[in-house]
């Protein structure tokens, strides 16, 4: 096995956290537009207040990244494996950057109180406006199917790193 | 010289489709939990989308419009808190003082057009706008409880009364099978049966229907209904002469009665008891309940949906300041769930809406088509 950096542990553990915070968003998002049950209400009560913590949470990741850069890929992986790489990470910063973002200005579009927890509210960031909403809805939810896609093919090629090549890429963020 | 794509790793081959296989199967049943969550392996979960579907069977297809209580007007006025419900909740709009409001007035159904009748179900939404606060709206009917107590009910009864394809009329032998299956809704009907019905919109009362809790600065809750009671004298259905043959009657008497002066609804809060139950709407609470006088709902001005204030305004009934909270009632989080899918149907058909049955002309010329 080539020896590989890891990942600083400040950097270790926004990853981690945030992943399963992103992951149970996700879930939680298709599900709660699926959904007509009682659960529904606290499904959305996690929804909102659970998006802005990751919005805060990614700030101070793209901060972290600057202070604390990420190891390199081994030099055995191959070029457009790199660029893959590269590009699904860019992706994933932009849609945790994003997707809270979009989330907030379609409630405001719609003048939905963004409410946090209690009588902790957010202010609206749009104009009151029923197209802006119905087109950032709909961007909301092809954002999150295309957020979901890109996780998964991230899984996968930690998978790929730590079962296949074996190349201490997985062992940098997992150990 | 580097490999381009899939290089030579340490492993060795015989492992590695083993692995590869492993990873796969590992990433589908990822990808097929959340499926799963998002209902495409259940066709008989109840869906938002079924609802609409079901929305849409019985009404048909009616773009830019709201899915229930398709027909109606904005209005606009204010609330005067009396002060009196501010023991009982910490909410910012029941202390003394005066709220903006804006609300909607609204017959039941999903149909935009349906023509005016005595004994349709009218609605009263309002949306508290408490200044630099939390707001709160609600939507109340004119009838003392709701036909069915679940979102399941709500759906079966849906599709009871949607029309048969083969003769265009509902199948009597469905809504008999539904009501078989749903003694709750025999009751309410009955209940539903014997309301009074005033002559118009300004002189009925409009129930919450569901309850909810109100929850006091040292942090007691109580169970709560509440209503908007008309301060404007009852009249029973008395065929008004602009009723002959206007379609709007309702609506055209309610503008034109707001033109001539504000028209007033007090708004009050039942106290439940304890044993008293939250979870159904279908039961009425025992009459002699405490009841609380929280202020004046002046309602001073109307005006088309078309360019109106409640236009772009979706009435969930979980949009609640602190002070006031949903209770153990499954049917909150049902409508909040089906209004908001609906909102955001409107929402994409904005476009493609035609005229409101009550147009921006009819309200300027006071009501009378």
């Amino acid at each position: 096995m080539t020896t590989q950096a890891r990942f600083p542990a400040m950097s270790r553990l926004l990853h981690w956290l945030m992943a399963a915070m992103i992951v149970a968003m996700l879930f939680i998002g298709v599900g709660m537009a699926a959904s007509v049950s009682a659960r529904y209400e606290l499904l959305v009560a996690i929804h909102r207040p659970l998006g802005i913590a990751i919005f805060v949470l990614c700030v101070i990741r793209i901060v972290n990244r600057f202070i604390n850069p990420p190891p390199e890929l081994p030099d055995t992986v191959p070029s457009l494996q790199r660029f893959t790489a590269k590009a699904s990470h860019v992706v994933l910063y932009a849609l945790m950057f994003i997707m809270p973002l979009v989330g907030w200005g379609m409630l405001s579009a719609a003048r939905y109180p963004i409410v946090l927890y209690g009588p902790l509210r957010l202010p609206p960031i749009l104009p009151h406006d029923l197209t802006l909403y119905a087109w950032l809805r709909d961007l909301h939810t092809g954002l999150a199917y295309l957020f979901f896609a890109t996780i998964l093919a991230h899984f996968g090629a930690a998978l790929f790193h730590g079962l296949i090549r074996r190349d201490g890429v997985l062992e940098s963020m997992a150990s | 010289m580097k490999p381009f794509w899939f290089g030579a790793g340490p492993a060795s081959d015989a492992g590695v489709i083993v692995r590869l296989a492993a990873i796969g199967a590992v990433m589908l049943s990822v990808a097929a939990a959340f499926a799963d969550v998002g209902g495409w392996f259940s066709p008989a979960r109840l869906t938002q989308d079924r609802m609409m579907a079901a929305f849409q069977d019985a009404n048909g297809t009616h773009a830019g419009f709201r899915r229930n209580h398709a027909k109606g007007v904005c209005v606009t006025g204010w609330f005067e808190s009396s002060g009196q419900a501010a023991a009982l909740s910490k909410a910012a709009v029941f202390r003394p003082g005066r709220v903006p409001v804006v609300g909607r007035f609204a017959l039941a159904g999903g149909m935009p057009f349906q023509t005016d009748a005595p004994a349709k179900v009218r609605s009263m939404a309002l949306r508290f706008l408490v200044p630099g606060g939390e707001e709160w709206r609600t939507g109340m009917n004119n009838i003392p409880v709701f036909p069915v107590n679940s979102a399941r009910g709500f759906y079966e009864q849906l599709l009871a009364s949607s029309p048969d394809p083969a003769t265009g009329k509902p199948d009597p032998a469905r809504m008999k099978a539904f009501l078989a299956a749903h003694p709750e809704t025999v009751r309410a009907l009955a209940l539903i049966k014997q309301r009074e019905v005033t002559s118009g919109f300004a002189n009925s009362t409009f129930n919450s229907l569901n309850a909810f809790r109100f929850v006091d600065a040292a942090g007691a809750s109580v169970p709560v209904r509440w209503s908007t009671v008309p301060v404007q004298p009852s009249a029973t259905d008395s065929a008004e002469p602009s009723a002959a043959g206007d379609k709007n009657y309702l609506f055209d008497d309610l503008i034109a009665q707001i033109a001539q002066h504000p028209q007033q609804w007090r708004l009050i809060v039942t106290i439940g008891q304890a044993d008293d139950q939250t979870n159904d709407a279908t039961l009425p609470w025992p009459a002699g309940r405490r009841q609380v006088d929280a202020g004046t709902v002046t309602i001073d001005r109307a005006s088309s949906e078309d360019g109106g204030r409640c236009t772009a305004v979706n009435y969930d009934p979980l949009v609640l300041p602190s002070g006031i909270e949903p209770s153990d009632d499954p049917l909150l989080s049902a409508r909040s769930a089906a209004y908001a899918r609906s909102f955001t149907l409107r929402a994409e058909e904005e476009h493609e809406k035609p005229l409101s049955a009550v147009t921006v002309q009819e309200v300027k010329a006071g009501g009378n088509s």
